[in-house]
This record gives structure tokens, C-alpha cells and sequence, in this order.
């Protein structure tokens, strides 16, 4: 599945791929040829799993495939079919009601997607059909139908542009419901065809249905009166995606290419990882525990039985003589049914109801995620999400966290600071100053240096105008209303009225990347204002008020491989130009040296400072050169295989031998709180790795801005420079610099105590760098024995760093580091956080992946496991929530496997007693309900409220969440004390009444009890015993426990007067009539209850009170420790990066 | 799975609905969370911890409680007088209960308690001629429905013991035995009914037979008696509250006082007479015949009182250390809290 995901994000090996061609209107290519009309499903949504009429089988087959529930449905068949000691209701109705809850659970979600299947199915439609405009229902497109779609209207399957009522042949579209993405992108229409669709004739070659929704490959072959067909490409931007809006545009036609299931839509949002918490693991690990203990106690029995049973007389007594059908039966079949029957008597130690409290507790638990008001972000007015809630409690576990920079760490929210044009620095000093004081007030920062020419200044602001994908914001009004992360407005131009453009309006720019409204805005700030692009040339208000047009040629898409784009455009004058921007690594190469010495410095100065920084380059394009290059695109463009590889190889043929023009820097500032929230996960014992696409010297600045690095961290330091240090092969290099790193962190660093106080003492903190390049010769090592040997060592030396930073990783690298840690030793629990489509691959790799609801879109959002708003809410996401739910949830298995070995335990031990005869203690009802009624609720509402330590403090003290680590609670030592727990209980409960009863004449009157009155007693002070437990254990009571906890004690002394006071018509004996009231009509059984119960519970309290004295004090004094620690530190983010100073005294930066 | 997929789909969904509807309504829809106590979390409570301080108390009071109640339940158990079969009568002017005991009989055996037809026992028309099938093999005798059906009716006890005080002149007195009171009140009044009332007997179970293992049909078990025969026979109830344990007693008989100050068996010499009749050699069993006097705990048995000792003692024993612990523990923490 996941590999599936990421091949998909990586275009990873899916070159072969089937491709179908579709003739536009059902009418045939080429007239010679006779229509075969292909086979393509129906545009029929169907999310549906079931029909009324395959409901119930379908079902209950996908409920019993479950182990747990086949395992209670073979219990259940078991005592149908042999006779067990207790009657099949006790199992069965227990199964039954989970199987009827779960099934109308689903039962209901069917039914809403059934509706909503058929809103989107009945949806009434346009088709062009022979000329006429035919309305349809929107499940009857057929793939090649051309359909017609309206403004604001969804389209009903994926359809390919072909004609759009606007006049420059583009439409506008919202992806909202598909990827969150708000913005309206831009879709073409398939180049020159014919404005009548009528007579249009053509065919559609494209490839398969494919998920992802950014790729599309197709041709589109158009044949006019016998001519040679013309043959257009055909790619994302000309097809439109089913679930996505047309806005800004009244109407488009297009050709139905995919439809029903075939769509994008549906081919996206079928699976979900399927991550399992490593608390599930441990329920597993201890109920095959328990499992185990059921069997040996079956197989004891049985054995004992049968011993027993050969002594002459005791088998078969004169007084209870066995059927004729029980004598003739053959031994070994008697043998495996008694064996069964035990089985049956015991199986209650494996409840069904835990399964469903466990799921109950994490469903109904994780809205206290949605509901806290915490996490509500007021700029984005929304909370917190929760996709899964199988993954609360994995939350309290978290030892790695792998963060992303931009977005994640960093706000996302670029601001123009400076820029370096040939050299010489400009800084932005005022925004409120003249604008045209760009000469005057912003004169270089070195006074003995000169400006660049104008000339360069004009062409450096020109290319940052020219440069980019943003689009212009047409209607201000509306503006308002759609603000998305996206939009960012730019502040009234404040100039006297010269400016004949956007006069007063607010204009806002639109693009995917923030860099670039910050550069258009920096640009603007200058007097280059971009005025938008209107049918394929842009236009620019220049300094003199001058407006220029551009032709847009061709537009190279940024990539993060390539970390570059480039525009060709066409001026006035006739020239070609071509302008690249992009990160220096990827440019430089490609300028002349000469001039990259005079700008690098001040990249790497900008660098240092935090700031984003991207070099600019241009080319004049000659006449031949643009000619080759548009051919060369063109061509690759058509290519239906390959074509990514293929754009690729064109745009780095064109993109060498530019010149640079200058470099700019974009500050990215700090996230809210971010310093803080990373203090808090360092000081929870979590390991804190950032791993960026960015710079290292950007990346290392934010790192020391959050205190991920402190000032006397030093840093170990391997990335392509650190190797080419010495002049020696890189490989050698890098084996010598590991080992070295090895040594210093790892073999000398003196062994860490016990976690808990590591992190503080005064040892040599180091913090660890890596870039990409040589993470992958770290993992990808030419032989086959070193790879392994240096992937040890880095792990080993990222373990003993207090922060890893990896820079310049590809969004795949990510996953990798990702997957190495998790599989690391230990397996210790790794969450993700990001942002962006780049942090999606990490998300899914680990074990709890965070998306936070950022400005990159929503892709993020949606492949992560809980999405919240902003960086500063995982401190509480963790610290607070994932502690509660781990400490809840852990309680809630342990209690669970204790209980019901108390329960059980008395009923094995009766056997002893009863000649091995598989004779219940209990009754069937108290059988039944125990778990069901008595004990449930309790345990249930502690697993959602309890907060043994309240959540301030929590917060307070991040080093608490080191006492839950490890899975603490959840560990063989714990489960082993519970477990001792439950043993000693049921003994006492057993052997307490046995020696009570050693004179069964309880009563006053000198009556006597039997034996159903014995289980009574046991299972009075059983279930007294296990609910005071769990009060003893509660250390938050708000009235909810109150209410269940008194309330189960009095239901079940209620229920047992009821059920024992009437005679029950439908039950064939009548055990327990009478039998509660008489018991408590008996002095020695309430002494005898209240012994046993006080008993029990005394172990507890004692280890309360003896743990007790270092508990409350310990905690005060971290208190008192964190508090002083914390004063230093509550100063917000609004000036983030105070590192200048920093860099020089860091050993490794320049 | 499924659900995310629905999610997602309803999403679609709703900004597929025509022009007015998705956005519109979303933005109308605040998303902010309700500030309740319940959904923050912040629920008023009671946060209790348990401290030596506030435990150490509760120690000595279950001490202090338990100790006298274990005394009390002690010295009573052990005035009791229970004597078994060879009995030495006392002065007790209380009444005194006769009890017949067995061992190594498994009342208690699956197989025996589910050996029974209540609603036959209830008085039941249809159950009285068509027992249930859990009765086998102890269901029909020759073609006839046994009333009362099952393994248990059919074992029942049916020893008759006599008991005579021997006077100094040497002349057998025979002392009365009452039977009745010694089952469950609920059991006589409510659970067992003879079918169509306690009047003609015969009639109401003709077509029946009686257990193979009795001597005589229900109807006869006490002719004497109209309220003690057939199904509500207390005997026969008494037999049928199937015991918890292989030994185990089961009240035969009591012997009233006669006045206050009389003692109810005064000091003599006593004879036992048992019709023996019931077979317990073949599966190894004991019989015992058990004469005792009842408290308001009940019959004999040490036990609870042992058992309230030694918890209360612990308890105070506890308590002591505690304090101890408490006293010396507060004070270090004092002093070493002054220089901070």
C-alpha cells in the first residue's frame, strides 16, 4: 500500500501503462474506419459496500473474518453444539449485540454513502449529443460524451478541456474538495480545435485511469476532411478533475475521458494506511497469554477429570448415574468434548466487551482532540483533526520526531528582506517610504561600494516579475470572502496618484508557492508592479509608470529536484529572454564563475541569517537556440511515455549558460512558539530531527532560532563540503569523518543514566548534520558490507545527538530516514509533521504522522493521522493528550486482563470441588452481565476522563512524559503485577468463601446455603472488589465517575434482588430465586464480604501509601525546577532569528 | 477504510451540490469548539490522594473495628456446642439444631444439579407428565413420567433419626424433633407447589411414578402432614438446595426449648436411633448426624472470627508502622525543606 503510495508520488516504476483512446462524440477517428465503441464503465459512483439484498451475508463475513470475533462465534458454535456448562446465551448474546451494533453502525454509514452516492449519481447534466443539448442524469455519461458544465457546478467525470466561454481559452478551477488546495488554477483548452463542436472530429489517446492527480499523459489526434490528422498533447492542465468546481468562467465544454470509478476522484481516497499502535501490539502479546492460560487450565482439568474419574465410584455414583447416550459415547470424543467444555467455562477470561470498550475508548476519546479549544487557530477558524483514533495512545509514545522546516518550524510566510544585484547589496529598509526611493534611501549597506547599474537593477526586478506562476487576484471584493492561505494581500499602495493601474484597490497575487508572492511583492516594492497575464503575454507596470508586455513562450516548471523555474518570454523588441530562478546549489553551476564569486557571499551571509535565499539568471535566447529549445519542448511534451525524464532532459539543455543577475532573501519567520515546543519535546525525551529540502545554512539557523542546537552544542558536521575537506576520495572521507563522529559521540560520551536526567547534565551535547547527498552514499554505499557498517555508525551517532538536522533531503529521503529510525533497534515510536505534498511520504512512514493545516495545501492534512493548525499544538497533542490517552488506554487493557482473571479464576478453582464436572460457579445471568453491565461502565468512563496528573502540569513538566516511555505500562512487568493481582484476588475470593462455607449453616435459623449461594457471595465481592479497584485507582473524580461507579454497585445489587425475586417463566431452573435476599439476610456473608473485600484492596492502599511519600514531593520539586528554568525562556517568536552572533562562534559554519 | 473514504466523499458532495449550497453553508457552520467543561476536559473534580496521613487513620479504625467484631465472632463460634454423633448435651436452654452430614458426595457435580425440573417442581401440569429432558436417566419408569423427576429427587436422604434421652430410671425418652422451619421460607412458600393444590395428593400425581430409588410415591412422604407432603415437603426442599461443597450438611431437625430456664437437652444419657438406609461405601461417603446450637452468625465455625483477628490486628500493627514511618519521614522532609 504504501509502496504503492510513494511509487505514486515519485513517479516511481510505472512506465508501462496501458493507454485507451476515446473518439470525441462517439464519432469515428478517421470516416474509413467502422466505430467499435470501447468498453468503459459507466459514470456511476458507487462508495457503497452493500445492497438490502447482500447486506446481512456480506456483512456478517467481513465482521467474523475479524480473529477476535470468529474466535467468540467458534465459542458460541461450540456450546451450541456440545453440552457445556453453560447455556449458549451467555456467549451469544454478548457476540450478538457487538455483531448487531457493529452491524448497524455500518448499516447506517452504507445507507449515507448509498444517498450520497445517488445526489452525485442523479445529478442532472448537459451532454451534446448530435447537435442538442440533451439533460442527463449525471450516472449516464458515457466516456467521449461531450458534456457541458456551468459555472460553480461540479464536473461530473474527468473531462478534457475543449472549449471555454472565456475568450483567452482558459478556465478557472477550485480543487477544494479534492486537495483542500482553495486557490483557482488555471486549465487550458486542447490547443486550436475547431469552436464547433459539432463537427469536431477526433480521438483521445491517453493513458489508463492513474490515481495520482497531478499527472495526466494523452494526444488528442484531430482529423480535418481527410488531411493528416493534427496531433495536439494533451497533459494536466487540460484535463479537469471530477469533484473539482469550474469558477470564474460561465461554461466549458468538454470530452468525458474518465468516468464512474475510472475518475481520479475515486481512484484517490480508497485506502487509508493501516497503522496499528504499538498498545494493540501489547493487547495481542497478552491476550495469546491469556489464551494460553485458558488452554492449560482446560487441559489441566481435563486431565484432572479423568484422573479423578478412574477411581472406582466416583465416576458414576448410584445417586447420579449418566444417560445411556453419555455411556455409549466413545472416551476420546468424551475426552475432546470435555475438553471443549472447559474451554467454554473458562473462555470469559477473553471478553468480548474489551475489544469493544477498547474501540468505544478510542473513538469516543479522540473528540477530546477535536474539542480542544486549544487547538482552535483563529486565522484559519478551525481545530484540530482527527483522521484515525487508532492511534491516540501512540501519541504518549513518541521518541522521534522528524519535522519539516518550512511551513512546519517556520511560518510559511515569506517576507522580502534584501536582495544582492551584482554584488551589491539592497535592503529593503521601509515600506512606507517613497517607493521610487529605491536609489535614494536603499543605497547599498556598504557606503564604499557602489550601486549596480540601473540597467541591472531593472533587469533583476524584471526577472523577479517575469519569473514565476503567480496569478493576480481579479475581483477585490470578493477577495475578502475567499482569503485562503494563498492570497496575501498586499498593502494599499500607498503613492500619490501617478499610479493609473491599481488604483486603490487591494490587489492580491495568487500562486503555490509563497517565495513567489514575496518575491512579486518585493519586486513591487521597487516600482516593478506585476499586472497579471492576459492571454499568454504579461504585463508589467515599470518604474516610469510604463506599462510592458512580455509573450509568455514557455513556462519550466519548478521541481524539487531541478529546485528551480524558468520562464522564456518575448519582449517588444523582439528579444527571447529566458529567466531562472532557483536555489543557488542548482544555479551556479550553471553561470559563469566569475560571476558567482561575487554574489555567493552574500547567499551564504543571507543564508546564515535564516533567510531563504534564491539566485536569479538569465539568457538571451537566439533566434536558433529558441527555436531548438521550443522544439525540444514541444516534442517532449507530446510524448505519452517517458515524459516527465523527457521535460526534464530539455530543460536542462536549455538552462546552462545563463548569467547571474542577483540573488534575493526571503525571510521565513519562526512559527508561534516554535522554540518553546521544541524545548518542551527535547526536555519529554524526545529526539527532535529536522529534515528539509532547504539549505544548510538556512536549516542550521532555524535549528539554533528553536534551540533545537544551543549555543554550546557541537555539531558533527557531514555533508559534500565537510567531504571535500580533505582533499581525499569522498568515500574515504566519509568513512574516516563517521568514524571519527562515532568515536566522539558515541564511544567517549560517558553512558547515558537511565534516561531520565541524560539530557540536562553537563555532558557534551552534540547536535548532528547530514545533507542529502550524503545520505544517500551513507545508504547507498558501493559495497555492500560498508553499507551497512555506516548506516550503524550514523545511526549510532544520530542516537547520542540531542537534534539531527538533514538538509537538501528529496521528499523520498524523508521516508527513508523515516523508515531507517523506525527500524532501527528498539523500534522506537516515530512521528512525522509537515506541511506540504514534500512531507507526505514521511507522514505515511511513520508511526503517527501530523499534518499541520499550512499554506502548502492540503495534502498534508490529508494523508496524516491528525491534522492540527499550527506547530505550538503538538506540544499539547503530545505532552497533554498522548500521555492521558496512553496512561487511559493502558489502564483500561491491564484492568480489563486483571478482571476477568479474577473473575474467572474461582469458577477454575471450583472445579477442584466439584469433581471436575465443568459446574458453574456462577450463574449464567451474573456470567453474562458481568462484563457487560457490572464492570463495564466504570472502567470505561475512567478511560476517558481520568487525568492522574491534571493537564497543566503536564504541560508544565515535559519531563513526565518520560515516565510513560517505552510503552512503561504496558511492559511484562506491569501486565505480570496485575496479573498477580488477579491471581491473588481470586484466590482469596474463592478460598475465602470455601472456608466460610466449610459449615454451610449461615443463617440465624440454622438453614443452610448451597452452592448457588456460594457463587453469589464470590461474585458479590468480586464485583465490589474490582470496581473499588478502579476507584482506589481513579484519581480524577468528576461526577461522571461518581455517577458510574456508585451506579454500577447499586445496579448490580438491584439487578440481583430482581432477578432473584421472581420466579422466570422462560428459565428452565430457577438457581438463584431468592438467593441474593437470603444472603444478605445473613450476618457471617456480609462479614465475610467485607473481610474479602477490605482484604484485597488492602495490598493496594498499602503500596499507595508506601509509594506515595517520594510521588507528590518529586513532582513539586521539577515544579519548582521547571518553573526556573522556564523564566528564561517565555519570549515570543516576533524577532526569530537572534543568531547572527551564533554563526560565528559555531565551530563548522564558514 | 470505508469511513475516510465516506469523508471524503461527502465533501465532494456537498460543493456538488448546486451553486448555493456547499460554501455558503460551511462558512455558516463555526467550527470552533464549544467551550464546555466536559469537552475541555476540565470537569470539576475530586482529585483524592491517598497519603499516609489520611490512610493511617483509616487503619486504626479498621483495626479498632475489626478486632472486637473477630473477638466477638470467636467467643461465639466457640459457644456454639456442636457435637457430632456421639454427642454430650449441654445446658443450653436455646433451641438446638439437628443437622445430618456427608462427605465425599458431590452434590455439586454438573451432572446431578442440572438434574432437576423446577417447573415440574412448581407445580407445573405439563412438567408433572413431561419432565424435563434434563432429568435423564431419571426421567420416565415404565413408561410413566417419575414426579419429582431427576438425580437429585431420586438421592434423596432418606436415613430417619431418632433421638432419645435415657433418664436415670433407664426409660427411653423420646425427644421431639420439629420438622418444619427448616427449609427456605421463599422455597416452601413459592419455588415448590404441589400440582393442584395439597389436597388429594394421590389424585393430583396419578399417572406418575414415584423415583426408582424411593420407597414410597411423593405423595407419601409425610401423609401426617398436608403442608409437608408431596413437592412441599421440607425434607425434601432442604434436599434439593443442591450443597456447594462434596461435605456438607443439611438441617434434619430442630429441637425446640421447652422453657428458659430448662436447659433444652439437660445432661444425660442420649441414644441415636438411625434406620439406616442410605447407601454412601459405594462412593466412599461419611455420614455424620451433627447436633448444634445456632447464633446470630449462624452455625460453628472459627473461621470468621480467626480471619477478622488477624485483618485487624494487621491493620493496627499497620497502622503503628505507619505512624512511625509518617512521624519520622515528616520531620526529615521538614528540615530538609528549610534551606530551600
Amino acid at each position: 500500500m504504501l509502496r504503492r503510495r510513494l511509487n505514486r508520488l515519485f513517479g516511481g516504476d510505472e512506465r508501462r501503462v496501458e493507454s485507451r483512446t476515446i473518439n470525441v462524440g462517439h464519432r469515428s477517428g478517421s470516416p474509413n474506419e467502422a466505430i467499435i465503441p470501447p468498453k468503459f464503465c459507466d459514470n456511476r459512483i458507487v462508495s457503497s459496500k452493500y445492497t438490502v439484498w447482500n447486506f446481512l451475508p456480506k456483512n456478517l463475513f467481513e465482521q467474523f473474518r475479524r480473529i477476535a470475533n470468529f474466535y467468540f462465534l467458534i465459542i458460541f458454535l461450540v456450546q451450541v453444539i456440545v453440552d457445556t456448562p453453560t447455556s449458549p446465551v451467555t456467549s451469544g448474546l454478548p457476540l450478538f449485540f457487538v455483531i448487531t451494533v457493529t452491524a448497524i453502525k455500518q448499516g447506517y454509514e452504507d445507507w449515507l454513502r448509498h444517498k450520497a452516492d445517488n445526489e452525485v449519481n442523479k445529478y442532472p447534466v448537459t451532454v451534446l449529443e448530435d447537435g442538442r443539448r440533451i439533460r442527463k442524469e449525471s450516472e449516464k455519461i458515457k466516456v467521449g460524451d461531450v458534456v457541458e458544465v456551468e459555472e460553480d457546478e461540479t464536473f461530473p467525470c474527468d473531462l478534457i478541456l475543449l472549449q471555454s466561454s472565456r475568450d483567452d481559452d482558459t478556465c478557472f478551477v477550485t480543487t477544494a474538495s479534492l486537495d483542500g488546495e482553495s486557490n483557482h488554477k488555471t486549465h487550458y483548452t486542447v490547443p486550436d480545435t475547431e469552436r464547433n463542436l459539432e463537427s469536431l472530429n477526433a480521438t483521445i489517446e491517453c493513458e489508463e485511469p492513474q490515481p495520482d492527480l497531478y499527472k495526466f499523459v494523452g494526444r488528442m489526434h484531430i482529423y480535418t476532411n481527410n488531411q493528416e490528422p493534427a496531433v495536439r498533447s494533451l497533459g494536466p492542465e487540460n484535463l479537469l478533475l471530477k469533484g473539482a468546481t469550474l469558477k470564474n468562467t460561465q461554461k466549458i465544454y468538454g470530452v468525458a475521458v474518465y468516468s464512474g470509478m475510472e475518475t481520479k476522484m475515486a481512484l484517490n481516497y480508497q485506502g487509508k494506511s493501516q497503522k496499528r499502535s504499538a498498545v494493540e501490539k501489547s493487547i495481542n502479546a497478552f491476550l495469546l497469554v491469556y489464551l494460553c492460560i485458558l488452554v492449560s487450565k482446560a487441559l489441566v482439568c481435563t486431565t484432572l477429570k479423568y484422573v479423578w474419574q478412574s477411581k472406582p465410584g466416583q465416576d458414576e455414583p448410584w445417586y447420579n448415574e449418566k444417560t445411556q447416550k453419555e455411556k455409549d459415547t466413545n472416551l476420546y470424543l468424551k475426552m475432546f468434548t470435555d475438553f471443549l467444555s472447559f474451554m467454554v467455562l473458562f473462555n470469559f477470561i477473553i471478553p468480548v466487551s474489551m475489544y469493544v470498550t477498547v474501540e468505544m475508548q478510542k473513538f469516543l476519546g479522540s473528540f477530546f482532540i477535536t474539542w480542544d479549544k486549544d487547538f482552535f487557530d483563529p486565522e484559519i477558524k478551525e481545530g484540530a483533526l482527527v483522521n484515525t483514533s487508532d492511534l491516540n495512545e501512540e501519541l504518549g509514545q513518541v521518541e522521534y520526531v522528524f519535522t519539516d522546516k518550512t511551513g512546519t518550524l517556520t511560518q510559511n510566510n515569506m517576507e522580502f528582506i534584501e536582495c544582492c544585484i551584482d554584488g551589491f547589496q539592497y535592503k529593503y529598509q521601509d515600506a512606507r517610504s517613497e517607493l521610487d526611493g529605491f536609489c535614494v534611501t536603499d543605497g547599498p549597506v556598504n557606503k564604499l561600494q557602489q550601486k549596480a547599474g540601473r540597467e541591472r537593477e531593472e533587469l533583476f526586478l524584471r526577472a523577479l516579475c517575469l519569473c514565476h506562476t503567480v496569478q493576480v487576484k481579479e475581483s477585490p471584493e470578493q477577495a475578502q470572502d475567499q482569503v485562503d492561505g494563498l492570497t496575501d494581500q498586499v498593502d494599499d499602495l500607498e503613492v500619490d496618484g501617478e499610479v493609473p493601474y491599481p488604483s486603490q484597490e487591494q490587489r492580491s497575487f495568487i500562486a503555490s508557492s509563497p517565495d513567489e508572492v514575496a518575491l512579486v511583492k518585493g519586486a513591487m516594492r521597487y516600482g516593478f508592479t506585476f499586472l497579471g497575464l492576459e492571454s499568454k503575454s504579461m504585463k508589467i507596470l515599470n518604474r516610469n509608470n510604463g506599462v510592458e508586455m512580455y509573450e509568455l513562450l514557455h513556462v519550466l516548471n519548478f521541481d524539487p529536484v531541478r529546485r528551480r523555474m524558468s520562464v522564456i518570454v518575448r519582449s517588444k523588441s523582439g528579444d527571447t529572454l529566458l529567466f531562472c530562478k532557483g536555489a543557488d546549489s542548482s544555479i551556479f553551476p550553471r553561470v559563469r564563475q566569475e560571476e558567482v564569486e561575487r554574489i555567493r557571499m552574500h547567499v551564504e551571509r543571507n543564508a546564515t541569517e535564516g533567510y531563504r535565499t534564491l539566485c536569479v539568471a538569465y539568457k538571451c535566447l537566439s533566434a536558433e537556440e529558441y527555436a531548438q529549445a521550443d522544439e525540444g519542448l514541444r516534442e517532449a511534451r507530446l510524448a505519452l511515455q517517458n515524459r516527465e525524464e523527457k521535460l526534464m532532459a530539455v530543460y536542462n539543455q536549455v538552462e546552462t549558460g545563463m548569467s547571474l543577475i542577483g540573488a534575493t532573501a526571503v525571510e521565513d519567520r519562526l512559527q508561534e512558539e516554535a522554540a518553546e515546543t521544541m524545548e518542551a519535546l527535547q526536555g519529554a525525551g524526545m529526539k527532535v530531527w529536522v529534515l528539509t529540502g532547504d539549505k544548510m545554512e538556512t536549516a542550521k539557523s532555524t535549528c539554533y532560532a528553536c534551540r533545537l542546537f544551543q549555543r554550546n552544542t557541537e555539531l558533527l558536521e557531514l555533508t559534500v563540503r565537510t567531504l571535500e575537506d580533505g582533499g581525499r576520495r569522498r568515500e574515504e572521507r566519509l568513512h574516516d569523518l563517521l568514524n571519527e563522529y562515532h568515536k566522539k559521540a558515541v564511544q567517549d560520551a560517558p553512558p547515558a543514566k537511565a534516561g531520565v536526567t541524560s539530557w540536562s547534565s553537563a555532558n557534551q551535547d552534540y547536535g548532528f548534520i547530514i545533507d542529502g547527498a550524503t545520505l544517500s552514499m551513507v545508504l547507498n554505499s558501493s559495497s555492500e558490507s560498508n553499507s551497512s557498517r555506516y548506516k550503524n555508525l550514523f545511526l549510532q551517532i544520530c542516537q547520542n545527538c540531542t537534534a539531527v538536522l538533514c538538509c537538501r533531503m528529496a521528499p523520498l529521503q524523508k521516508a527513508q530516514i523515516v523508515k531507517m529510525v523506525k527500524n532501527s533497534k528498539g523500534s522506537p515510536i516515530t512521528l512525522s509533521i509537515g506541511d506540504g505534498a514534500n512531507d507526505v511520504s514521511m507522514i505515511l512512514e511513520a508511526h503517527v504522522g501530523i499534518g499541520i493545516k499550512g499554506k502548502e495545501g492540503r495534502q498534508a492534512v490529508r494523508n496524516s493521522d491528525y491534522a492540527i493548525p499550527k506547530l505550538k499544538h503538538l506540544k499539547k497533542l503530545l505532552l497533554a493528550h498522548g500521555h492521558l490517552y496512553y496512561v487511559r488506554i493502558a489502564h483500561l487493557v491491564q484492568y480489563f486482563f486483571y478482571k476477568n482473571l479474577c473473575f474467572i479464576l474461582p469458577q477454575f478453582l471450583y472445579q477442584f470441588f466439584c469433581g471436575y464436572s465443568q459446574q458453574p460457579l456462577y450463574d449464567a445471568a451474573y456470567l453474562t452481565m458481568y462484563n457487560i453491565c457490572f464492570t463495564s461502565m466504570p472502567i470505561l468512563a475512567y478511560s476517558l476522563l481520568e487525568q492522574h496528573i491534571c493537564i497543566e502540569v503536564l504541560l508544565d513538566n515535559a519531563t513526565l512524559y518520560r515516565e510513560i516511555a517505552k510503552n512503561a505500562t504496558l511492559r511484562w512487568r506491569p501486565f505480570l503485577y496485575w496479573t498477580l493481582l488477579g491471581v491473588f484476588h481470586g484466590l482469596l475470593f474463592f478460598f475465602g468463601v470455601r472456608y466460610l462455607f466449610s459449615n454451610p449453616a449461615l443463617q440465624d435459623n440454622g438453614q443452610v446455603f448451597g452452592n448457588w449461594s456460594y457463587g453469589t457471595i464470590v461474585f458479590t465481592v468480586l464485583v465490589f472488589t474490582v470496581t473499588l479497584k478502579l476507584a482506589l485507582d481513579t484519581r480524577h473524580w468528576t461526577w461522571i465517575n461518581h455517577f458510574v461507579i456508585w451506579g454500577s454497585l447499586a445496579f448490580y445489587v438491584f439487578f440481583s434482588f430482581f432477578w432473584g425475586g421472581i420466579i422466570w417463566p422462560f428459565l428452565s431452573q430457577q438457581r438463584l430465586y431468592f438467593v441474593f435476599a437470603n444472603m444478605l439476610s445473613s450476618v457471617s456473608a456480609w462479614l465475610v464480604i467485607i473481610l474479602l473485600i477490605l482484604l484485597s484492596l488492602l495490598p493496594e492502599i498499602l503500596l499507595v501509601v508506601f509509594r506515595k511519600p517520594r510521588g507528590p514531593n518529586a513532582r513539586q520539586k521539577e515544579l519548582v525546577q521547571s518553573s526556573v528554568g522556564g523564566h528564561q525562556s517565555p519570549r515570543s517568536s516576533a524577532r526569530p532569528l537572534l543568531m547572527r552572533t551564533f554563526s560565528d562562534e559555531s565551530n563548522t559554519v564558514i | 477504510m470505508a469511513s475516510s473514504y465516506n469523508a471524503k466523499e461527502e465533501d465532494g458532495h456537498h460543493s456538488g451540490a448546486p451553486a448555493h449550497g456547499g460554501a455558503a453553508a460551511a462558512a455558516a457552520k463555526s467550527k470552533k469548539p464549544d467551550n464546555t467543561a466536559f469537552k475541555q476536559q476540565r470537569l470539576p473534580a475530586w482529585q483524592p490522594i491517598l497519603t499516609a496521613g489520611t490512610v493511617l487513620p483509616a487503619f486504626f479504625v479498621i483495626g479498632l473495628i475489626f478486632i472486637p467484631i473477630g473477638i466477638g465472632l470467636f467467643v461465639t463460634s466457640n459457644n456454639i456446642r456442636e457435637f457430632e454423633v456421639t454427642a454430650t448435651p449441654t445446658r443450653d436452654t436455646s433451641n438446638v439444631f439437628m443437622y445430618y452430614g456427608l462427605s465425599n458426595f458431590y452434590q455439586n457435580h454438573r451432572r446431578y444439579v442440572k438434574s432437576r425440573d423446577d417447573s415440574q417442581l412448581y407445580g407445573d401440569r405439563s412438567a408433572l407428565t413431561n419432565p424435563s429432558k434434563e432429568c435423564e436417566p431419571y426421567r420416565m419408569s415404565d413408561g410413566q413420567a417419575i414426579a419429582p423427576c431427576g438425580a437429585i429427587a431420586n438421592s434423596l436422604f432418606n436415613d430417619t433419626l431418632e433421638l432419645y434421652h435415657i433418664d436415670s430410671n433407664g426409660t427411653r425418652n423420646t425427644i421431639p424433633l420439629v420438622k418444619k422451619g427448616i427449609a427456605w421460607w421463599t422455597d416452601k412458600h413459592v419455588k415448590f407447589r404441589n400440582p393442584g393444590g395439597n389436597n388429594n395428593l394421590t389424585a393430583a400425581f396419578r399417572g406418575t411414578s414415584k423415583p426408582v430409588n424411593w420407597r414410597k410415591p411423593v405423595y407419601d412422604l409425610d401423609p401426617s402432614d398436608p403442608d409437608n407432603n408431596g413437592f412441599i415437603n421440607e425434607d425434601f426442599i432442604v434436599w434439593m438446595r443442591t450443597a456447594a461443597l462434596p461435605t456438607f450438611r443439611k438441617l434434619y431437625r430442630i429441637i425446640q426449648k421447652k422453657a428458659v430456664t430448662t436447659p433444652t437437652l439437660p445432661s444425660g444419657r442420649y441414644v441415636l436411633n438411625i434406620s439406616y438406609n442410605y447407601p454412601v461405601l459405594s462412593f466412599d461417603g461419611r455420614k455424620r448426624m451433627i447436633l448444634s446450637t445456632i447464633s446470630w452468625m449462624g452455625g460453628k465455625n472459627p473461621f470468621l472470627g480467626i480471619a477478622y483477628i488477624t485483618v485487624g490486628s494487621i491493620c493496627f500493627f499497620l497502622g503503628v508502622v505507619l505512624l512511625i514511618i509518617h512521624h519520622k519521614y515528616d520531620t526529615r522532609n521538614n528540615s530538609a525543606d528549610i534551606p530551600n
